[in-house]
C-alpha cells in the first residue's frame, strides 16, 4: 500500500542513443543490434496484423457457415447489410453512447476521487485500495455481481437498502427491476463502477506530477484554491484526463464481457463486439461479422489516432525534462 | 479484502481527526476533515458492493436472498466448500487450471519476447526506436474482435480449437505491446553512467546484464509480469469462443456457473470471488506500478 509522499515523475524515458554509440555501423551490426526485437515483431505481426486483413477479405465475400456453398464475392454488400439492418445500427449507436457516457462519467468521477486522494490524511493508503478494488475484480465476476446480487429485483442490495430506508421513513419504497428498466444504464453502471478506478489513478499520477514550486509560488501570490485549481492544476491535467478518457475509449468501443453477462445483448444493449460475436456465433454469417468487425476497427482507429499523438506528446515531454 | 478490513476502515472514520491536517487552526481544520470524511465516504462507497459480495459468500443462500438484506446473518464457509468441490479433477478445478495454465506460460513467452525487445529499444536502441515503439502500441488499439473469426476459422482447419495453447499465443499477443512498452520505459531508467562505468571496468555485456542491469529493473519486471498475468486470468471473449470442455477457463466457467433453477446468489459470490482472488493478489503486488502498466507506460 503506497501511504507514503507522492513520487516525483520519474526519469525521462529516452533510450541513452548516446551510451553506446553505434562503431562503424555497418550491415551485419545494424542486424545484430535489431536481432533482439525481430521475434518480438515477427509473433505480433503474425498473431494480430495477418488474421485482420483476413477479416477485411471476408468481409468483402457473402460467406454463411450454413451455407457453405453459396460463398461468393460481394464487395461491400456486408457493410450495406450491417448500415441497412436496423438491429445492427442499433449496435453501432449503442456502442457510441456506452463508450461515450462509461469514459465521461468514470473520468468526472475519477477526477473527483483523484482530487479527494491527493490530499494526505489518515489511512489514505486504505481509502485508495479501497477504490481500486473494483477495478481488480475479474471483469465477468464483476457483471455477475451487479447482475444477480445488486440489481435483483427481489433481493438484490439496491431494492434491499430501499425498502430499508423505505421502512425507516414510513412509506413504500418503489423496489424497480433495474435490469429491465435500464437495461444500458445497468450495463453503464456497472462499468464505470470498475473504470472511475482506472481513471483515478491515472489523474492522481498527474496530479502528483504537479510543480509544487509553481502551486508554492501561486499561494504566496495570493491565489485560492479555486484560481490554483482552473489555472493551474486543469490544465497541468488536460492531458492526462486525454490519455485517460483516449485510453478508457479504446477499452470500452472493445468491450464484450458485461454486455454479455448483464443483458446478453437483449433491450438494445447489443454493442459492435457483441454483434460481432452473434454474428459469428450464433448466426454464423461470416461475412457481416467480419463486416461489423471492419466497423470496430475503423471506429477505434478514429480513437487510436488521437490516443497515440496524446501518449506520443506526454512521452516526448517526459523525454525533454531531462 | 475481507470484513475485518472494512470493520478497520470504518474506525479509521472515527480517528479522521487526528489526521496531520488537524495542525491547520479554524476554519481549515473543519475543511480538511470535511474532505477527509468526503474521501472515507466515496472509498467506502466503491468499496460496498464488494464488501457486500463477500458477506453475501458467507450467508447461507435462504439468508442472501432476504429482503430487506440479512446483514446480520450467521456467517458459513459451506458456500466455497460447495464450490472447491471434494475432487481436483470436477468443478471448478479444471477450469482454474487452464486459466494458470495460459496466464502463467502467456506471461513467461511474452517476457521472453518483450525483454530482448525492450533491450533493442533503450540500451543498444536500433535506429528508428520510436517508430518501433509506436508500431507495438497501434497494434493494442486492434481491437481483438477484428481477428477473432479467421484465428477460429484457422484453429478449427488445423485442429487447434479448445486447446488451452491457442489461448496462450493469442494472450502474449494482447500482452507483448503492454510489456514491450512498459519494459522499455522501466529499461530507460537506469542511468547509463552505471552501465558505463560497468564497462569501463571491463565487464562484458552479458555481466553488465545481469549484475547491474538486472537488479535496477527486477521490480519492473515483476510488475509487467503481474499485469500481463491479470489480464490473461481476466479475458472472457476469446476463451468463450475457442474452447470448448477441455479447455474452458475460469472466467467462462463463471458465466455458465449459474442455473435459473433456486437460490444461486451466495454459491455465485463466492466463485465470483474465489476467481478473482489471483487477479485481486497480482493487482495489489503491482499497486504502485499498475498504473505505469495501464496507461502503457506513458503515465509514471
Amino acid at each position: 500500500m503506497n501511504t507514503t509522499t507522492p513520487r516525483p515523475p520519474a526519469p525521462p524515458a529516452a533510450p541513452r542513443a548516446a551510451a553506446v554509440p553505434p562503431k562503424n555501423p555497418g550491415r551485419a551490426k545494424a542486424w545484430a543490434t535489431r536481432a533482439p526485437l525481430l521475434p518480438a515483431l515477427i509473433f505480433l505481426v503474425v498473431v494480430t496484423q495477418l488474421p485482420f486483413a483476413a477479416t477485411l477479405v471476408i468481409s468483402l465475400w457473402d460467406w454463411n457457415a450454413l451455407y457453405p456453398d453459396d460463398r461468393a464475392f460481394t464487395g461491400f454488400g456486408n457493410y450495406e447489410a450491417v448500415l441497412r439492418d436496423a438491429d445492427l445500427r442499433q449496435a453501432v449507436l449503442t456502442t457510441a453512447v456506452l463508450t461515450a457516457t462509461v469514459v465521461l462519467v468514470s473520468l468526472v468521477l475519477g477526477l473527483g476521487l483523484a482530487l479527494l486522494l491527493d490530499r494526505r490524511f489518515r489511512g489514505r493508503g486504505l481509502v485508495r485500495t479501497m477504490t481500486i478494488t473494483p477495478f481488480l475484480l475479474v471483469p465477468v465476476a464483476a457483471a455477475l455481481l451487479w447482475k444477480h446480487v445488486l440489481f435483483n429485483p427481489e433481493y438484490g442490495l439496491f431494492n434491499g437498502l430501499l425498502a430499508r430506508f423505505g421502512d425507516l421513513f414510513g412509506f413504500t419504497a418503489p423496489q424497480p427491476d433495474w435490469i429491465s428498466d435500464m437495461p444500458l444504464v445497468a450495463v453503464e453502471m456497472a462499468l464505470i463502477w470498475q473504470w472511475t478506478p482506472f481513471m483515478m489513478l491515472i489523474i492522481l499520477a498527474g496530479l502528483q506530477s504537479r510543480s509544487s514550486e509553481l502551486m508554492e509560488a501561486a499561494r504566496l501570490d495570493g491565489a485560492g484554491n479555486w484560481q490554483i485549481f482552473t489555472h493551474l492544476t486543469l490544465p497541468h491535467l488536460r492531458r492526462y484526463l486525454e490519455l485517460g478518457g483516449l485510453l478508457g475509449s479504446i477499452y470500452i468501443v472493445q468491450h464484450f464481457d458485461a454486455v454479455y453477462t448483464i443483458t446478453a445483448g437483449g433491450l438494445d444493449t447489443a454493442n459492435l463486439p457483441y454483434v460481432v460475436y452473434q454474428e459469428f456465433y450464433q448466426a454464423q454469417d461470416y461475412g457481416v461479422a467480419s463486416a461489423a468487425g471492419v466497423l470496430v476497427v475503423i471506429g477505434s482507429l478514429l480513437i487510436a489516432t488521437f490516443a497515440l499523438r496524446v501518449v506520443s506528446s506526454l512521452f516526448r515531454e517526459e523525454g525533454s525534462r531531462s | 479484502m475481507t470484513t475485518a478490513d472494512l470493520r478497520s476502515a470504518k474506525t479509521g472514520t472515527a480517528r479522521r481527526t487526528a489526521g496531520p491536517r488537524a495542525a491547520v487552526p479554524g476554519a481549515g481544520r473543519w475543511k480538511g476533515a470535511a474532505l477527509t470524511l468526503t474521501a472515507w465516504v466515496a472509498g467506502l462507497a466503491f468499496f460496498l458492493p464488494v464488501a457486500w459480495m463477500v458477506l453475501t459468500s458467507l450467508h447461507s443462500e435462504p439468508d442472501a436472498a432476504s429482503n430487506p438484506p440479512a446483514f446480520t446473518a450467521p456467517l458459513t464457509l459451506d458456500n466455497y466448500r460447495d464450490f472447491f468441490g471434494t475432487s481436483i479433477w470436477e468443478g471448478p478445478w479444471p477450469p482454474l487450471i487452464n486459466s494458470a495454465t495460459a496466464s502463467l506460460a502467456s506471461t513467461a513467452l511474452v517476457l521472453l519476447l518483450a525483454l530482448p525487445a525492450a533491450y533493442a529499444l533503450t540500451i543498444r536502441p536500433v535506429r528508428g526506436w520510436r517508430d518501433v515503439l509506436f508500431f507495438f502500441l497501434s497494434t493494442k488499439m486492434l481491437p481483438v474482435v477484428a481477428g477473432l473469426l479467421p484465428v477460429y476459422l484457422f484453429a478449427r482447419n488445423i485442429g487447434f480449437l479448445d486447446h488451452v495453447w491457442l489461448l496462450v499465443l493469442l494472450y502474449t499477443s494482447m500482452n507483448l505491446p503492454i510489456a514491450v512498452w512498459m519494459l522499455q520505459s522501466f529499461l530507460a531508467e537506469v542511468p547509463s553512467s552505471v552501465i558505463e562505468a560497468a564497462q569501463l571496468d571491463g565487464a562484458r555485456l552479458p555481466v553488465v546484464l545481469g549484475r547491474v542491469v538486472a537488479p535496477i529493473v527486477l521490480p519492473g519486471i515483476a510488475a509487467t509480469a503481474l499485469i500481463c498475468f491479470i489480464f490473461s486470468w481476466n479475458e472472457l471473449l476469446f476463451a468463450r469462443v475457442l474452447t470448448g470442455i477441455r479447455a474452458e477457463t475460469a472466467p467462462v466457467f463463471l458465466t455458465s456457473f449459474i442455473t435459473s433453477q433456486g437460490l444461486f446468489i451466495a454459491q455465485l459470490s463466492a466463485a465470483s470471488i474465489a476467481i478473482s482472488l489471483p487477479v485481486l493478489a497480482a493487482g495489489f503486488a503491482a499497486q504502485d506500478k499498475l498504473v505505469q502498466g495501464l496507461s502503457l507506460g506513458a503515465v509514471k
